[in-house]
């Protein structure tokens, strides 16, 4: 019985196993400390005066200081930059899987042009959303409906948002492609035969199929821009606000650019440390929360699609 | 004899460069059942596909002769091809119900047409599946997903959804090819009942199913009609020698 003999032991199997347990230990502890660390320096300012708090009494104190403008204002930009990305985005997705030649040449140009959107760095996002958005678009308004008079050429939630969807576009396009691609030929087949136009074929099958995935799209483009700063620096976060935005063409505060602020602007950094972990550990639970919505909302339209 | 309601005549197919049909003359007759027959790639699939013109989906393909569906040529540029696919319906090989309730997918095509009345698309759609042989076994989840159900179901409601529109000939593309022997048998009890009110017109590769259900048969080989007669004689007494060696399973 000479075959059933091992050879020796087989050592490269047993390092490899090591390496790829090494390599996913590495991932798990990061995660690890950071959610550790800033849940055990977060908690501790986390209390529901500091969620419902504002900067009345001054930013910088540890005791005082509330972070309630600046959830606020996340939300209200994270709503904004939603309603815009997802149907440009899904409108795009749709021109180029079921219009779009998939072999032309400017198709696939469309294509890349989007891939190396998702690539641009942030920042350059944010300067452009001032000089288009702010400076142009915003110009452009204030020349035509207010004689020249200062209402949109100016840094504003709207702005903010309009610079965040575009920044987004690329991921809301991507999966919403995909999801497009998933949905069974078949079924396109058998509506087109049964004499539906292609605008109702698409319109009344397939997105309706692919809207989970296009909900993938936009809980990946929330969670983006919910912790983006760059983008928004310029085009209408704040550093401190008296009172809440009530008007889109509205400055507001925004709990990533506050952490920023916290971080580079304190007269003393050790008495805003608290602030700066408590920000940081609000800003993970509203980004948290946004998705766990979003994902909810999926798994509910998942199981309406299977059970009729 | 009657008038035939499609009458193909010198039709020729490409896909791109490649040509799959060659100068295929066939007169499909009403209230008649019409097997397509033939090994894999021999265009028959395509022949069944350029009648309702679901070909137009494919890129660069191209269509030359006459296709008449009650005289009128199906690919002249005045034809509406939403109407001519509401009056030619079609069933797939692969049952495609959409994941919608199973009301819902018989009613599918009378609501894109308008219909909006809610006692009307019941009766329509109770209608439709009695003639689809599926009323007893749905009635009572008429509301539930038709994805739950079997696959020869499935099958049975394609057909009750292409019956609801009203159509006035049936294509049906290998509809049992997926399906096991009961299945099977259930839908080819259909297509002997549905001829009555149907033309229909079968893609098979199931040689006895084309015995057993057609009245004429169509052999295709390599993008060429070879025989085209009645389906008795096409089994018992063929004129062709290539015909006679594919029904009797000698190669294909």
């Amino acid at each position: 019985m000479t075959i059933l003999r091992a050879k020796g032991y087989d050592w490269r199997s047993t390092a490899f196993h090591a390496v790829t347990l090494a390599a996913t230990a590495l991932i798990v502890l990061a995660v690890i400390v950071i959610i550790g660390d800033i849940v055990w320096h977060g908690a501790k300012q986390v209390s529901w005066h500091f969620v419902t708090g504002g900067t009345k009494e001054g930013m910088f104190d540890a005791k005082t200081a509330g972070v309630f403008p600046m959830i606020f204002g996340t939300l209200a930009l994270v709503l904004l930059m939603t309603v815009g990305v997802v149907p440009v985005g899904v409108i795009t997705a749709v021109y180029l899987t079921e219009y779009a030649k998939s072999l032309s040449p400017i198709t696939r140009i469309i294509r890349s042009a989007i891939n190396n959107l998702a690539g641009v760095p942030s920042i350059v996002f944010g300067l452009f959303g001032l000089g288009f958005f702010v400076q142009f678009v915003g110009g452009g308004l204030d020349q035509m409906f207010y004689g020249g008079e200062l209402h949109y050429r100016k840094p504003a939630l709207i702005w903010a948002a309009a610079t965040m969807a575009i920044m987004t576009l690329p991921v809301v396009i991507v999966a919403t492609e995909e999801a497009l691609r998933a949905v069974p030929n078949g079924l396109r087949e058998a509506s087109l035969a049964l004499g539906a136009t292609k605008l109702k074929t698409i319109w009344k099958i397939v997105l309706p199929e692919a809207l989970p995935g296009v909900l993938t799209g936009a809980i990946l483009a929330v969670g983006r821009g919910a912790g983006e700063v760059a983008p928004i620096m310029f085009t209408g976060a704040a550093y401190y606000l008296a009172h809440l935005p009530t008007n889109w063409t509205d400055q507001f505060m925004h709990l990533g650019y506050h952490v920023f602020v916290l971080s580079t602007q304190s007269p003393d950094i050790e008495r805003t440390k608290p602030i700066l972990y408590g920000s940081v550990l609000v800003l993970l639970l509203v980004t948290f929360l946004l998705n766990l919505t979003g994902v909810l909302v999926r798994a509910k339209i998942r199981s309406r699609l299977r059970h009729g | 004899m009657d008038k035939p309601i499609i009458q193909i005549t010198d039709a020729n197919f490409w896909y791109g460069a490649k040509q799959a049909l060659f100068d295929v003359n066939v007169s499909i007759m009403p209230h008649q059942t019409t097997a397509f027959i033939g090994p894999s790639g021999c265009g028959k699939s395509t022949l069944l596909r350029c009648l309702n013109r679901m070909n137009d989906l494919i890129l660069g393909t191209r269509v030359t002769g006459r296709i008449a569906f009650n005289d009128h040529d199906v690919n002249a540029p005045d034809v509406d091809v939403i109407e001519l696919r509401k009056q030619i319906g079609m069933v797939f090989q692969k049952s495609n119900p959409f994941p919608k309730s199973v009301f819902d997918n018989v009613a599918y095509g009378l609501r894109i047409q308008g219909m909006t009345d809610k006692t009307e698309l019941e009766t329509r759609v109770v209608k439709s599946l009695k003639k689809a042989a599926l009323w007893e076994e749905v009635k009572d989840r008429l509301h539930e997903s038709a994805l739950m159900m079997s696959g020869g179901q499935q099958q049975r409601l394609c057909i009750a959804r292409a019956i609801a529109v009203e159509p006035e000939i049936i294509l049906m593309d290998e509809p049992c090819s997926a399906l096991d022997p009961t299945a099977t048998a259930k839908i080819e009890e259909l297509i002997q009942d549905l001829e009555k009110d149907y033309t229909i017109i079968i893609v098979t590769h199931n040689m006895q199913q084309a015995a057993r259900c057609s009245d004429y048969t169509a052999f295709f080989y390599l993008g060429r009609l070879i025989e085209f007669d009645a389906t008795n004689k096409i089994f018992t007494n063929p004129t062709n020698k290539q015909t006679e060696d594919y029904v009797t399973g000698r190669f294909g």
